[in-house]
């Protein structure tokens, strides 16, 4: 089997260029490896081999980012190689930044496997931890040694197509994409020697970081109910009997729009909800305890509303994904506002 | 409080003549089991199946699993409040059929009954793959409402899985382990210069179908309280819920609670475990403020310097979670929150409901949004239909060769939230 074709990126710094005062070195490819390449071809052994190194200087590259990538990338490119490794940047901010663009550019636009380098507190790992794989490494060159260790067999893993475990397994950066795998004790176990760890003060790693939530600030009051057109939407799961979309008892992969022109109940006989993840019983024997149609329709009947919306719409938000209720109120909501609704009633379960 | 756990190994299951454990096989006279059962009018009929490890047999929908065991010596009997009369457990003796399990099944209660496939790549997220299981297919008669069917299967199991324990009453164990918690007083006496930690267990109990019964009592109308940790080894806790299998406690895990088990792994050499303080997941928030007013006031009244708290099912109950583990961390009280993860099937989603920045350590089960595929299996025990309707399962789930694509959701405890599991998710 022919060698796996990599190419190195690296800054002027590890080039031996010189420090600050070449910084503005412009894009240059030599073939074969340089610098902390040699550790890296070293590591490859027989599987693969740097077959170029495309150097640049960092504030020639974060100065003239967009040019500089393009450069970059094209003299990548015209080596045609199966892998790109860049850096490591360790805890160097600009050629973090610069290391960062590179894998990522090489990813989304060439299309090819992609791996870099940090210590977790560098600007380019909270930039690009995302688009691109970024093996986690100590804040110095001296953490060399222990990267190329890292870096490479992820690397080979990288191009053989093979599956991907998670970051702890792996040793990359958390990039947001949550992944299972086994650990080896048990999570009480896990949970006791945390909790001991905390008691005496020492450090030790969450294993689910708390996210920033989204806090949506509520519209402003409607002024006249009465003249007003509202809307029910509910992700309580209640659906015309039968399920005819098949919304899913749990992690709806979809939502309902359902017509209620003329209809002033929900019977036992008619509607029915679809959600696993409450009692079922007295909402399936009147479904308006979670969509209060019958209490609206009086309402519009009385004149307290001006009216009731035609359509209502359904899902079942028991283990939806937040993307996934995201993108149907955005759905909805459009829908919503092209019809002239002025205020939605959402009822949960 | 002191509780001896005799073990008797189970390493097979057999039908007979006559009901006994001998040599190690448990052997049940079904005839007998059965006429028991049917005592229970609305119980139509039962089946009954042994599923054994590695073979190709895939039990859907199943609701609970239940492990054998008697008390031997001591107060009460097992499950106080439910099948023997109310009388504090968790002292003496009780003999359990290790290995063994009771695991009922039928037509479908609600959404929210599993899979345990017993070989294949699903059984690597299922304890119970690794356990000889006795199989109740339950069928009720005809007009029954979900609440009173989940009850007769919830009784059938449970009075089989004493059936079974009542064969070990007079054997000799092949393990005896010794678990023991002193008074309050005693522990701090004891062990002066030991961290004291308690365990806060969160049960279950958004209502109907997601219930747990602590003494018989409905752990919704319950205010938060305190146990031995050995009391749950007698049965003390049991699961009447379907909620979303992969995280709901059946009552083999509370049986088995692994944090108790843990704890008391590292009492009086690293830790005194003082106890066990049980809290609700009710769905009004004056119960969920109450509730976890009540859990911080107890963990503040035992003056511990730290707790575990573990959580049942997702969503709704995320916010109870968060909820205990801020106010507690507000007394100054060290915590640690076990979970799982709803992240979405390319698991790049929020995983909880609900967060707090003084949540910042946590254990998690998994995520249970991830897709697998069940390969056909050559044994179905249950109703196969319910891949596509049970939580986790979707429209199509159940392919026609008999395989299942469906979300981790659908395997019997595989995130479970008591840390039962090696699974985890970074």
């Amino acid at each position: 089997m022919a060698k796996i074709r990599v190419v190195h990126y690296i800054n002027q710094f590890f080039a031996q260029i010189g420090g600050e005062e070449k910084a503005d070195h412009k894009p240059e490819a030599r073939e074969g490896f340089v610098g902390p390449g040699m550790a890296f071809n070293a590591a490859f052994g027989d599987k693969a081999e740097i077959v170029a190194t495309v150097i640049c200087g960092d504030s020639y590259f974060n100065e003239n980012l967009e040019t500089a990538t393009k450069e970059v990338l094209s003299m990548i490119s015209s080596y045609k190689p199966d892998l790109v490794i860049a850096g490591p940047a360790f805890n160097a901010g600009r050629y973090g930044m610069a290391c960062g663009t590179v894998a990522a550019a090489v990813k989304e636009q060439l299309g090819i496997p992609a791996v870099t380098g940090m210590y977790i507190e560098n600007p380019g790992a909270d930039g690009f931890k995302t688009k691109v794989h970024i093996i986690a490494t100590k804040n110095s060159a001296a953490g060399m040694k222990d990267a190329v260790a890292a870096m490479v067999p992820f690397a080979l893993k990288l191009v053989s197509g093979e599956k991907i475990g998670s970051s702890a397994e792996e040793g990359y950066i958390p990039n947001g994409i949550r992944v299972n795998f086994f650990e080896e004790k048990r999570g009480s176990e896990r949970a006791v020697d945390m909790l001991l760890k905390k008691l005496k003060g020492e450090p030790y790693v969450t294993e689910f970081p708390m996210p920033d939530f989204d806090r949506v600030p509520p519209n402003k009051a409607i002024k006249d109910i009465t003249k007003a057109k509202i809307a029910l939407v509910t992700s309580g799961g209640i659906v015309p009997k039968g399920n005819p979309d098949h919304i899913e008892s749990s992690s709806a992969s979809k939502y309902g729009k359902y017509d209620i022109n003329g209809i002033t109940d929900l019977t036992e006989a008619t509607y029915e909800t679809a959600h696993g993840g409450y009692d079922p019983v007295y909402a399936n024997l009147d479904a308006d305890r979670v969509l209060p149609v019958d209490v609206l329709r009086e309402y519009e009947t009385q004149g307290k509303i001006g009216s009731l919306h035609r359509y209502f719409y359904t899902t079942v938000g028991n283990g939806t994904s937040v993307a996934n209720s995201k993108a149907y109120a955005l759905a909805i909501g459009k829908e919503l506002v092209a019809d002239g609704v002025d205020a939605v009633i959402l009822t949960s379960t | 409080m002191k509780l001896e756990i005799g073990q008797i190994f189970i390493r097979d299951i057999q039908f007979d003549a006559v009901s006994r454990i001998e040599n190690n096989i448990l052997y049940v006279n079904t005839q007998e089991l059965k006429a028991l059962l049917l005592e229970d009018e609305h119980l139509a009929s039962v089946d009954f199946e042994i599923a054994k490890p590695g073979e190709k047999t895939r039990i859907i929908p199943v609701k609970d699993v239940i492990e054998p065991r008697v008390k031997v010596e001591g107060g009460g009997g097992i499950f106080p409040g439910v099948l023997a009369k109310v009388e504090a457990v968790g002292s003496g003796r009780t003999n359990v059929l290790k290995g063994a399990a009771v695991v009922t099944t039928g037509r479908i209660v609600g959404f929210q009954e599993g899979i345990i496939d017993m070989s294949g790549p699903g059984a690597d997220y299922t304890p119970f793959s690794k356990l000889n299981n006795l199989v109740l297919i339950c069928e009720t008669v005809d007009g029954l409402k979900q609440h009173a069917h989940e009850k007769v299967v919830r009784f059938a199991g449970l009075k089989t899985a004493a059936y079974l324990g009542r064969l070990a009453k007079e054997l000799v164990a092949d393990e005896v382990k010794t678990y023991e918690t002193p008074s309050v007083k005693e522990g701090m006496l004891k062990y002066p210069d030991l961290p004291r930690v308690a365990y806060v267990l969160m049960l279950q109990s958004q209502g109907l179908l997601h219930d747990t019964y602590v003494y018989g009592v409905d752990m919704k109308q319950s205010l938060t309280t305190m146990l031995y940790p050995t009391e749950l080894m007698d049965g003390a806790i049991i699961s009447g819920n379907c909620v979303s299998a992969c995280d709901k406690n059946t009552t083999y895990h509370h049986l088995n609670n692994p944090v108790v088990e843990d704890l008391f792994a590292k009492h009086g050499t690293e830790l005194n475990f003082v106890g066990v303080i049980i809290t609700n997941e009710n769905v009004y928030l004056a119960d969920k403020e109450r509730s976890s007013d009540w859990t911080a006031k107890l963990v503040e009244l035992l003056g511990v310097d730290g707790v575990v708290i573990s959580q049942e099912g997702f969503g709704n109950p995320d916010t109870d979670l968060i909820m205990n583990c801020k106010k507690i961390e507000a007394k100054g009280v060290k915590t640690v929150i076990i979970t799982d993860e709803y992240a979405g099937r390319d698991g790049a989603s929020q995983s909880l409901a609900d967060a707090d920045a003084s949540a910042d350590a946590v254990v998690t089960g998994g995520n249970a949004n991830m897709v697998i595929e069940l390969p056909p299996m050559e044994r179905i025990i249950g109703h196969k239909e319910a891949a596509d309707v049970i939580a986790g399962g979707f429209d199509g789930s159940l392919k026609e060769d008999g395989s299942i694509v469906a979300e981790l959701q659908v395997i019997t405890g595989a995130t479970n939230e008591l840390g039962f599991n090696k699974l985890s998710a970074r």
